[in-house]
């Protein structure tokens, strides 16, 4: 599998990555590289085999439906580049 | 002081020869001299450490003190420390103070431990050599040319150098046992679930797992006595009791079944390292265990699988860095994506992004089945693999890298040559099952490791076959000479 600059362009823009435009090739040749390798995937039939998500096969846990947190607003929101009156600014989304 | 082991040091504590503040002092005097050399650390926490180790004195004088009161220990800088920086390794999380402990961190500090700072990694744990990180690499304390490996290799070189008594780490492909064997230390990596990942920054999380390491198996054991267990806060949390580790280090090992993989003896393996690893299989020969060759044919496809699997739980858990609510924000965004899009590609290192595009492209539509569908299929059968060898044999025993530490620099522009090293080590995350690294000789002056993988939640078995080898063999006792005084 080989990728070209444009499919690097388009799996950035997915990921939501800027990659500056000198880098593209190279991005391209390291990501077809990588991809060779997963490509050994091939050699064997794996027609039937159930996929495995998690090591141990455990079944996800329950818990009650109740509040457990406490409201840390404050403190999360301390550590964060740009807030106002208790909301998250970004650049203006609706005209 | 510094070559004292966890149990000396908790002795010389209760006896009063010297006092958790002394101690504390003592490492951070010693990171102080020497992390110059090696940059292990990438927070001192100096201040934070010595209210602690007064507050452990205290205990100590009240009699309200636990085994490990007052012993320091240093952090893989992935564990979210209230307070304190949190990294990463990346300039994305460079300005992150995290409003919570991890679980670990809490275990830690409620057994009286002293956090001496944050050690250096790969950048969000993706690399096999800490030349990822944001903070620069870590030096190999053998020799200062020489990666530690990856990714906590601030972790294994600050052990090795013995500015920390030992240190937490992770391990989602061989983060823990790669980097002990490269730097001369027992690593060791539990069973998926053994540890808590709340407040471990995720990279994959059905990989993901917390460890230990240290100079010998029985601090290793020591350790993971303190953060092995259950914690409801992390949803796949193993609920299995804890035993306590330290109690079966000296069980005999006559009759001990020792597999040995075929796959793990062939080509790409150096032939120093192989000798190593032969002559330590005859020390468990001769300590009663019995040797047989087994086969895990799926072997190869490990790491094809694992660069499927982990960059694509990668590229989702790393959505959350966005510039909104933590982390680094780039300046003057136009719109809301340009925000997006400068703060990812600017707060992210070459290896983040090739990752994350790798995982994108893998779960993208159209592709699912072809990458993702086949490499979790592939997983059930590398997994299937450790399943059905371990029906014949107790352990299995193989290097943990195909080579000693290689040079700073000779990979980092290969990605898939720096993959390849991990080849030993990746299958054991995909399985979910428990490893650990020992030392077990030297190329030159470099250090090999024995790899020895158990079934699952067979810590204490690991550790008692480390902690017998240890006791017949010296590798372990030796110190990288710069930092022998």
């Amino acid at each position: 599998m080989s990728l070209e600059k444009t499919d690097i362009e388009k799996i950035a823009h997915l990921a939501r990555l800027e990659i500056d435009p000198d880098d593209v090739s190279r991005y391209a040749r390291d990501l077809s590289v990588i991809l060779e390798l997963v490509e050994q995937m091939n050699q064997v039939d794996t027609g039937g085999v159930q996929p495995m998500a998690h090591p141990l096969q455990m079944a996800q846990r329950l818990r009650a439906d109740e509040v457990t947190e406490t409201n840390q607003r404050d403190k999360f929101q301390q550590i964060a580049p740009q807030v106002e009156a208790g909301l998250y600014l970004v650049p203006k989304v609706i005209e | 002081m510094h070559d004292k082991t966890l149990t000396e040091l908790a002795a010389g504590l209760r006896a009063k020869e010297f006092s958790s503040v002394e101690l504390t002092r003592y490492f951070l005097d010693r990171i102080a001299r020497y992390d110059g050399q090696i940059n292990s650390f990438i927070t001192v926490c100096a201040d934070y450490a010595l209210e602690q180790a007064q507050a452990a004195d205290q205990a100590l004088a009240n009699g309200d003190a636990v085994s490990l009161t007052g012993i320091p220990l240093a952090q893989k800088d992935i564990f979210c420390t209230d307070g304190i920086r949190t990294s990463c390794g990346s300039r994305m999380l460079d300005n992150f103070i995290a409003p919570y402990d991890a679980g670990v961190v809490e275990r830690c500090s409620g057994a009286g431990m002293v956090m001496l700072g944050k050690t250096n990694m790969d950048e969000f744990a993706m690399g096999s050599s800490n030349e990822t990180s944001y903070y620069g690499p870590v030096h190999n304390p053998w020799d200062r040319e020489a990666v530690p490996g990856g990714s906590s290799g601030g972790s294994a070189a600050a052990v090795a150098a013995r500015l920390t008594p030992v240190a937490t780490a992770t391990d989602t492909g061989g983060s823990i046992r790669q980097p002990a064997s490269l730097c001369g230390i027992t690593g060791l990596k539990p069973t998926y679930g053994r540890v808590s990942r709340f407040g471990m920054i995720a990279f994959a999380s059905s990989l993901d797992q917390g460890g230990v390491m240290a100079r010998s198996a029985e601090d290793a054991a020591l350790l993971l006595n303190v953060i092995a267990g259950f914690d409801e806060r992390d949803s796949t949390s193993a609920e299995q009791t804890v035993p306590d580790y330290g109690a079966t280090l000296d069980e005999t090992l006559a009759g001990l079944k020792i597999g040995l993989p075929e796959e793990y003896f062939s080509d790409g393996l150096d032939t120093e390292v192989a000798r190593i690893i032969d002559a330590a299989v005859d020390e468990y020969r001769k300590l009663g265990a019995e040797v047989k060759a087994i086969s895990l044919p799926n072997t190869g496809l490990a790491v094809p699988t694992y660069y499927v699997i982990a960059p694509a739980e990668c590229s989702s858990n790393l959505s959350r860095f966005d510039g909104v609510r933590f982390g680094y924000r780039c300046e003057n965004a136009v719109d809301l994506e340009d925000l997006y899009k400068r703060s990812r590609g600017e707060g992210f290192g070459a290896e983040v992004k090739r990752r994350i595009m790798i995982g994108t492209y893998a779960l993208s539509a159209g592709y699912y089945d072809a990458y993702y569908l086949k490499a979790q299929q592939l997983r059930h059968l590398i997994s299937d693999d450790f399943a059905k060898a371990f029906e014949e044999v107790d352990v299995i025993m193989g290097p943990t890298s195909p080579t000693v530490a290689f040079n700073l620099g000779e990979k980092s522009s290969d990605p898939v040559s720096m993959y390849l090293s991990d080849i030993y080590t990746i299958a054991v995350n995909l399985a979910g099952l428990p490893g650990l690294s020992i030392p077990a000789g030297f190329v030159g002056s470099r250090p090999v490791g024995l790899q020895i993988i158990g079934n699952y939640f067979n810590e204490a078995r690991l550790l008692n076959v480390a902690h017998r080898f240890q006791q017949v063999t010296d590798w372990h006792l030796r110190a990288p000479q710069p930092f022998a005084d």
